[in-house]
């Protein structure tokens, strides 16, 4: 280190472990070791399980700023690169690609994802949502809402439209959960992960030989034209699967628990007719619970300047989103959840290239079940003390195992 | 106002569209395409809410 320009070196032996604890009794607030850094500074630098000291970046502005920066590569086989946990190859298609091969293969799926087409979509998943509920009204007055309905929701819609069959849901989901876990044994993560592509393998073979109307048949179809490889129309296949499942079933369950938790903000929802009212609900639920928890993870491919600082090419950088939607410069009163605010700036889907694909799908989930759960279930009431509840602390995205409810 | 767009840059995320569905639209495959590059003073809140959401930074506004 030669130059006057600071850099991390001088901070690195003292940096913080990351990922930091949420406090106990606060399931909703990020990490205030994560705050603290916050408070101290726009770039910081904490320390990775592999003793890898990464950038952390804080701010809202920054993390756009950086999240939509060329110079920085979300190539996970890049060296530099702040993994989350032992790396066991790139197989995880175009989340961890850069572009041009990432707009490439990214442009190939995002038709289903259009706007109107998830429109299309609203009637169906509201189907799907009022069968669910009448098949817990039918039963015993109390449930665990994540088996019985925030998994359920997404899966089936997720597996319409990509043409995988409902009834293998044990399988993929059982698979998802140890392929994001960090603490599965790295052995254990790469056994899942085979079994999963293995899946879509086998699926993409009957999709090619007899194509339907459905994303996986579209995939096929690009792999006959030579567009894609066999290997990676399953990769791909593997990455909506997951992503369209996990996610939106845990923002389900933990907005539920958080929604209990201020019921003078679920009476506001529950007593709403207005859809633009609705749509602003999910985006605040968005950002106060900042679901996908580990940070965005990058390495810089040249010098980036930031805040009179310079990250160094080949430096890893983590952008916790969870954070930047609790950046009190954005957000006023940022740790209070508000139905009523303007909260569509938040990053929750990230932001830059790699910006969630599934999100119209993901909000129109959302505005459905949230606008029709507790209106038809308005006793529904947690059905255990906040403190017997376990957190998804230890996955890439974050949420509660079970959430027991009664009515 | 003078509103652009990007069409190269556009990653499909559809923010535009749900922003202001009357000057933004988008392609078969999601792709943004822009119906009204001079849309009226009215819709200035909205369209600035679309070129500030977007991930892709593809759209710019003058005047
Ligand atoms: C509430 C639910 C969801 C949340 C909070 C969420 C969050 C995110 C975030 C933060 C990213 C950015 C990753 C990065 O920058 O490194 C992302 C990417 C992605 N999401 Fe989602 N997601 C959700 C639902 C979905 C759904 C329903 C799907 C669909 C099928 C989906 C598919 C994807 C895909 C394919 C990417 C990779 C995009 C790319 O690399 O270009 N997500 N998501
Ligand atoms: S907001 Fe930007 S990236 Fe998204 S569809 Fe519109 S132009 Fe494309």
């Amino acid at each position: 280190m030669t130059s006057t320009v600071r850099t991390g070196g001088a901070q690195a032996p003292s940096a913080p472990e990351f990922p930091m604890p949420r406090a106990e009794g606060c399931p909703f607030d990020p990490p205030p070791a994560l705050k603290k850094e916050q408070e101290q500074g726009p770039l910081r630098k904490v320390r990775l399980w592999d003793g890898s000291t990464p950038w952390l970046v804080t701010r809202y502005a920054d993390q756009r700023a950086l999240l939509a920066d060329p110079r920085t590569s979300a190539d996970i086989t890049r060296p530099g690169y702040p993994s989350s946990a032992p790396v066991r190859g790139s197989s995880f298609s175009f989340i961890l690609m850069d572009d041009p091969e990432h707009a490439r293969q990214r442009r190939m799926v995002t038709a289903p994802f259009t706007i109107k087409r998830v429109e299309a979509m609203r009637p169906a998943v509201q189907k799907i949502v009022d069968g669910l509920i009448d098949d817990m009204l039918a039963g015993p007055p109390r449930a665990d809402l994540v088996q019985a309905f925030a998994l359920p929701v997404p899966s089936l819609v997720i597996c319409e439209l990509l043409g995988v069959p409902y009834a293998d849901h044990d399988f993929f989901q059982e698979n998802s959960k140890i392929l994001i876990s960090r603490s599965a044994a790295p052995e254990e993560r790469g056994a899942a992960h085979a079994k999963l592509i293995g899946y879509l393998d086998e699926l993409m073979g009957h999709k090619i030989a007899r194509p339907a109307d459905d994303l996986l048949s579209g995939l096929g179809t690009r792999v006959g034209a030579g567009e894609l490889s066999r290997r990676e129309a399953a990769e791909t296949g593997v990455l909506l699967l997951i992503a369209g499942h996990e996610t939106t079933a845990n923002m389900i369950a933990l907005g539920t628990l958080a929604l209990l938790e201020h019921p003078d903000q679920l009476a506001l929802l529950r007593d709403s007719d207005d859809p633009k009212a609705v749509a602003g609900a999910v985006e605040e639920l968005l950002r106060y619970l900042n679901i996908t928890h580990g940070g965005r993870r990058r390495v810089a491919v040249e010098d980036i300047e930031i805040g009179g600082e310079v990250i160094r090419a080949g430096e890893g950088i983590i952008v916790p989103n969870d954070i930047g939607n609790r950046d009190p410069e954005v957000f006023a009163d940022p740790d209070r959840l508000d139905l009523g605010r303007d909260a569509r700036r938040h990053v929750a889907f990230g932001f830059g290239v790699h910006q969630c694909l599934g999100q119209p799908l993901a909000r129109m989930e959302l505005q459905v079940v949230y606008s029709t759960l507790y209106r038809r279930i308005p006793t529904l009431r947690l059905d255990a003390g906040l403190e017997d509840l376990s957190f998804k602390h230890d996955g890439a995205v974050y949420g509660v195992y079970e959430l027991p409810v009664a009515w | 106002m003078k509103v652009t767009l990007d069409q190269d840059k556009c990653v499909a995320s559809g923010q535009c569209v749900v922003a202001a569905d009357d000057v933004f639209d988008q392609d078969d495959d999601g792709i943004a395409v822009l119906l009204d590059p001079t849309p009226p003073s009215d819709r200035a809140e909205d369209v600035e809410q679309a070129a500030a959401v977007c991930p892709a930074l593809a759209i710019r506004i003058q005047g």
